[in-house]
């Protein structure tokens, strides 16, 4: 693994990421985006899913795994597409368990620390904010494989928006102690949307055209919060390109361990 | 004998018994290919994580074997996306007598809004409020009748 173990600011990456090379609307370039949001999906299950057993309450426990469970559905079917288009022989297995964290293409959002439950809300609020109006570009894209996919999971990210803005707005407006929490989850978590919205024009989708949807979704939310949309300052990337915060070789080593001691164990 | 499309037509959800695959609209298609008497089953997932997915495909083969067919297989489509106005009327019945509110119709795209009237399955009454969006299953939201106190599983519009 190569963790970045170095950090002058809290969760920056200091790495100089290497350019991309694919020419482009080349295949290589289209792997490399579908890589992407594969992973953002993956590593935000892996994620949520160690909120099991840990929620605030019973119902939330259940809704965030339920979340995950939808995250994870996701991430199998454009594993398993940018596994076919790459056609070196992977599978969603081969591309989940057998890949080092330099190989990730997610967004650095994704693999923060869950932190307390307000920074998991405002993590679920941005993701959200922008595979809605992700997926439903991709819905009407020209690739059938992700207009598919995309006309399948916009519906689901539509309930993980409308329970993270729940959240968002009840510990928004909720009391002071909630407040001033929710208020400093979202300027922590802030810097890293940058990242998600990154101009990519040979993409299926450029993701800076999602930035209308994005604002739209998020300072609505925000406002009826009481919280304060935060001062845009450092804008963290990366991810990528497979340059990451040290968190995701944790999450990645105990996504994998199993497999990589057992390949290819079922039960 | 019994036909290929009847066998798999009455398999039963895995995770809400009360209901077929077809009554739930995730069956497809059921197609026997005439010289090799191969079925060939298409389905959808509800969402696209249901683990119940495995052990319907499971089910599906394990039914056309019984009912003399034992060459089958079962593929997976994703596009038209399911939607929970699939669901049978027949289907609908069977979920509200089992206490599973019925969705209601899908709306158009963007943000969910507030389903404001689900009666509760068990006392009729329009006063519900939900407890929580995820129940159960991935398809299912939480909710309680102020009017006889009993919770109940809400089949959400999708």
């Amino acid at each position: 693994m190569t963790a970045h173990a170095e950090q002058t600011t809290p969760l920056a990456v200091q790495a100089t990421p290497p350019t991309r090379q694919a020419a482009p609307g080349t295949v290589t370039n289209r792997v490399g985006f579908v890589l992407g949001l594969a992973d953002d999906a993956l590593v935000a299950a892996q994620r949520l899913a160690q909120w099991c057993t840990h929620g605030p309450e019973m119902e939330e426990d259940i809704a965030l795994s339920n979340i995950a469970l939808d995250q994870l559905g996701a991430a199998r079917l454009l594993l398993t597409y940018a596994g076919e288009m790459e056609g070196a022989g992977r599978d969603e297995d081969a591309l989940a368990y057998q890949r080092d964290d330099r190989e990730f293409r997610n967004c650095l959002l994704v693999e923060l620390p869950n932190g307390d439950f307000a920074v998991t809300m405002a993590k679920l609020l941005f993701l959200a904010a922008y595979q809605v109006p992700l997926y439903t570009a991709l819905a009407g894209c020209g690739d059938e494989r992700l207009a598919a996919i995309g006309a399948k999971a916009r519906k689901e990210s539509a309930y993980h928006l409308d329970h993270a803005s729940l959240w968002v707005r009840r510990l928004g407006d909720g009391t002071d102690e909630s407040h001033r929490r929710m208020q400093a989850a979202v300027d922590e978590v802030w810097p890293y949307t940058h990242e998600l919205l990154a101009p990519d024009p040979t993409a299926p989708v450029d993701p800076a055209t999602l930035r209308v949807d994005f604002d739209s979704a998020v300072s609505g939310v925000l406002a009826e919060a009481t919280l304060t949309v935060p001062e845009t300052s450092w804008t963290p990337d990366g991810g990528r390109n497979g340059v990451h915060t040290e968190h995701l070789s944790y999450l990645l080593a105990e996504l994998q361990v199993l497999h990589r001691a057992h390949p290819g164990a079922s039960w | 004998m019994t036909t290929a499309r009847a066998a798999v037509a009455a398999v039963v959800d895995p995770e809400i018994r009360v209901i077929t695959i077809e009554e739930l609209g995730i069956l497809r298609s059921v197609e026997e290919e005439p010289d090799t008497g191969r079925v060939v089953v298409t389905i959808t997932p509800t969402y696209t994580g249901c683990p119940a997915m495995e052990v319907i495909r499971a089910d599906i083969r394990r039914a056309l074997a019984a009912a003399g067919h034992p060459q089958a297989e079962v593929r997976t489509v994703y596009t038209p996306p399911w939607s929970t106005d699939w669901i049978t009327e027949a289907g609908r019945a069977k979920l509200a007598r089992a206490g599973i509110a019925p969705p209601g119709p899908v709306r158009p795209t963007g943000p969910v809004p507030l389903t404001l009237t689900v009666r509760c399955p068990w006392c009729g009454s329009p006063e519900t409020e939900q407890i929580s969006h995820f129940g159960s299953t991935a398809c299912k939201a939480l909710r309680r009748c102020r009017s006889c106190t009993e919770p109940f599983d809400h089949l959400k519009a999708l």
